[in-house]
């Protein structure tokens, strides 16, 4: 449960980016992957809790989204559906198969001081590493609502995914804001990588696993709704802990690639969102 | 007996009736013009006439038969074939494989369907451009490029969703040749159309919408002069300024 | 005349592949059973993803299910698997059929069809890797033993020669619709499906044939996977990156076009291998992958139509001044 607002926050860097400029983010799990090696790396050679270091997870992941919107996805913006899904499949491959390189197929996990103490909340038994992810995943999910309606730049990249020819006609500079959205996108997933990383382990294969979660968790609360992202994190995150506690831990990405395909057919609209067409 | 005869036809989104109970007849061998201000409802009826959209209420009856619940292609199938207002030419296909489809419909084996589709692209003048792709075409030429494929298809009932839209005087005036020349091989029209000239000049009889209702109905000459025509188009001090006959 | 000058080589081109492997070592003939393997592959994926352009990736689902289909008629059955192939490629064609019917029916485009046939691909390789009787996720092995009858031999040129076939009769099936009704249909639906429609296609229909075509030379496709290499694991017979590995082929030599993935699997499989051959021999696993995921990028960004097109423009610009 308390997964849920990692869940979300990744849900929301998805969302954002789709809803801005109509692109589906197939790397999106890889890039977390790429902040939870991030971590793990000041971690390990730098002694950096991952707790503090999810900022700079976060700034990396940024700049990472700035470029590849810059150099690669800015020039298929208005390609058709098929051109823009084959390049991102060709980012996700790069992503993870760079990690696969760089860190090997080993499992890693991130220590930290925090993971291993518990308190208890009332009557209920908790980790206080997942509090943590959960609290801080939550704040930086309400910073970015702030951030989307309380800026300039914010109402820009909002009035760019209402209408890209509203926005260039008031004199956006639609190119910059493109590419914020999908640093900000990708930060989202920086930030979460890092959270998760002292609570999940992880591997480069994992990115598969996490971009068709935020898929499944996009979808169902409609394609670019934030409200729908947020709320869609946190529902999948109690029916995956309901799938764990009943089923064999093999066959609980059955029930989210089921889940998938139930949506996909019955939900396209998602159950907060506008009908993507 | 009438070749399209709608009754009661209805299409609202949300809240607002884009059709309000269109009643509609058109005769075998007519051209009949249906114009009216823009969000009138022409288009969503065109939607609707050929499958793309389903009524919420209402009956259509092409050739005697329902039309309800049938899908595009077969509608197609049937002898009623449109162009779309916005056209939609397959753009890396060339002109001639672009208007072959539209044969196919008729002829499965495709050297038929080619030899046929050769002869539409001449009939329209795209012949020069038969080998290109489609996606090479000015905007007068698409226009013509899907008026060729509807008519490949052989309907019996052509529906024209703005086809002079956008083109010249020139442009024009050719158009409205050609589609003289479609029916008087034998093939009824339906024409949505902003430009009255041409309107006028081909309509045997024209259907004014408004609120996705018939405001008025007449031949051209009647439809000019209505009060309610001006009103519709111009705004209603238009018709209060203009002079007592 | 140049027509006639590319037919000729076309002819003699077919005439000299099945005399190689007499002049070839035992790595080229394994190198170009590969290349053949992959542009069959690439070619029965281009009917649906390139012809109809409907993106599936999940391509690696019919392959599976082939070639676990095959391999269980062979072993457990004693059925030899010139039959279980077909055998093996209808299953797959009912998968298809149910993946393209759910998707076709529901309208589900671009992204969304994409996320469905991956989420089955998915489901199949989770069933599989569960289910114990067929060798759960450590996967199922083939005792070698040498029998032509249950598709065993011990001269890797008969692979070579099954695998030409194989590719020839793919091509020779896409050359020939995409001369007729069916393949101008599919080109058109690829275009824009509402015009089809509204010209009389029943884009639904032909959508679903070329889905089950697809699928169904993809899972007889599975048999010689399975027959070649002796072992299945369900990680890799229905993983994305198989499926990938069919995709990359076709659009990188030219989606829709008929040559495309022949084109693509000569460029690709020499390439993949050679990166498997010498990274992992350094332990640098996935730099193959990387390499495609750039090449991918690549071939978007300045070649969206493959290279195939562009070889023919070229050699078509070249002809008059020759001939």
């Amino acid at each position: 449960m308390l997964f849920g607002g990692v869940f979300s926050l990744m849900a929301v860097g998805l969302t954002l980016i789709f809803g801005v400029m109509r692109v589906v983010n197939f790397a999106h799990g890889d890039m977390m992957v790429w902040g939870m090696y991030l971590a793990w790396l000041m971690a390990t050679r730098g002694g950096v809790d991952p707790y503090a270091g999810f900022v700079v997870c976060a700034a990396a992941l940024f700049l990472l989204g700035f470029v590849v919107q810059r150099v690669l996805v800015q020039r298929i913006v208005d390609a058709p559906h098929e051109m823009q899904i084959l390049l991102m499949l060709g980012v996700a491959l790069v992503l993870e198969n760079a990690a696969l390189l760089a860190f090997g197929p080993e499992p890693q996990r991130v220590r930290s001081a925090l993971a291993q103490s518990t308190l208890w909340l009332g009557p209920v038994f908790v980790d206080v590493a997942r509090l943590i992810a959960f609290g801080v995943a939550v704040v930086l999910t309400l910073l970015l609502s702030l951030f989307l309606f309380r800026t300039d730049l914010g109402r820009s990249i909002r009035a760019a995914a209402d209408n890209t020819y509203g926005a260039l006609v008031i004199g956006t500079d639609v190119r910059r804001v493109y590419a914020v959205a999908f640093g900000v996108g990708a930060a989202c997933v920086g930030a979460a990588g890092a959270l998760v990383a002292p609570l999940l382990p992880f591997q480069p294969p994992t990115g598969l696993q996490l971009s068709v979660a935020s898929f499944n968790i996009v979808i169902i609360g409609g394609m670019g709704s934030l409200l729908g992202a947020f709320m869609g994190g946190l529902l999948v995150a109690v029916a995956e802990s309901l799938g764990a506690v009943f089923l064999k831990p093999s066959l609980k990405e059955l029930v989210s690639f089921s889940l998938l395909v139930l949506i996909l057919l019955f939900r396209p609209a998602g159950l907060f969102g506008r009908r993507a067409s | 007996m009438s070749l399209l005869e709608t009754r009661g036809l209805s299409k609202h989104f949300g809240g607002v009736h884009a059709v309000a109970g269109l009643d509609l007849t058109l005769a075998e061998g007519e051209v009949l013009g249906l114009i009216g201000p823009n969000g009138a409802g022409k288009t969503t009826a065109f939607n609707l006439l050929s499958g793309f959209l389903a009524p919420d209420a209402g009956e259509i009856r092409f050739r005697g038969r329902s039309l309800l619940g049938l899908k595009p292609h077969t509608i197609c199938q049937l002898g009623l074939a449109r162009t779309f207002q916005i056209v939609r030419p397959f753009p890396r296909l060339s002109v001639l494989d672009n208007v072959m489809v539209g044969a196919l419909a008729r002829h499965p084996a495709v050297a038929r369907a080619r030899g046929l589709a050769r002869a539409v692209v001449e009939r329209v003048g795209l012949g020069a451009r038969a080998a290109q792709p489609a996606a090479g075409l000015t905007l007068a030429e698409r226009k013509r490029l899907e008026l060729a494929r509807a008519l490949a298809t052989e309907p019996m009932l052509l529906l024209l969703d703005e086809v002079m839209a956008g083109l010249n005087p020139t442009e024009i005036a050719t158009l409205v040749a050609l589609i003289g020349d479609i029916h008087r091989g034998g093939v009824s029209i339906l024409l949505i159309e902003h430009n009255m000239r041409a309107v006028m000049a081909l309509s045997h009889r024209i259907v004014v919408l408004n609120f996705g209702e018939t405001v008025a109905e007449g031949p051209p000459a009647v439809i000019a002069s209505h009060p309610r025509v001006i009103e519709a188009y111009l705004g209603e001090e238009y018709v209060h300024a203009a002079p007592p006959r | 005349m140049t027509r006639w000058v590319w037919a000729a080589a076309t002819v003699a081109l077919l005439a000299a592949l099945p005399l190689l492997p007499s002049l070839f070592g035992s790595y080229a003939v394994t190198l170009f059973t590969l290349i053949f393997f992959y542009g069959f592959l690439g070619q029965a994926w281009n009917i649906v993803g390139g012809y109809a352009g409907q993106l599936s990736a999940g391509h690696a689902a019919f392959l599976g299910i082939g070639a676990y289909t095959a391999a269980l008629l062979s072993v457990e059955k004693g059925i030899t698997p010139w039959v279980g192939m077909f055998v093996g490629g209808a299953l797959a064609a009912v998968l298809g059929t149910l993946i393209g019917f759910l998707g076709f029916r529901f309208g589900l485009r671009g992204f969304y069809f994409v996320l469905l046939t991956v989420a089955f691909a998915e489901i199949c390789r989770i069933i599989a890797s569960n289910t114990d009787a067929i060798g759960g996720a450590v996967g199922y092995y083939i005792t070698f033993t040498g029998n032509p009858r249950q598709f065993q031999f011990q001269d890797a040129r008969v692979y070579y020669y099954v695998a030409l076939v194989l590719m020839l009769t793919a091509t020779g099936v896409v050359a020939w619709l995409e001369r007729r009704r069916f393949g101008v249909y599919l080109s058109a639906i690829r275009e824009d499906e509402s015009a089809c429609e509204a010209l009389g296609v029943d884009t639904f229909r032909y959508k679903m044939l070329a889905m089950m075509l697809s699928s169904f030379l993809t899972g007889v496709g599975g048999a010689f996977y399975a027959f070649y290499l002796f072992s299945l694991q369900p990680g890799s017979v229905f993983g994305i990156p198989l499926s990938v590995e069919i995709i990359i082929r076709a659009i990188v030599g030219g989606a829709g076009t008929v040559l495309g993935p022949i084109l693509g699997s000569f460029i690709l499989s020499p390439l993949a291998e050679l990166a498997r051959h010498y990274f992992a021999q350094g332990g640098w696993h996935g730099a193959h992958l990387v390499v495609y995921g750039l090449l991918l990028i690549a071939v978007v960004l300045f070649l969206p139509e493959g290279a195939y097109p562009r070889l023919a423009r070229l050699l078509r610009r070249r002809a008059p001044d020759t001939a």
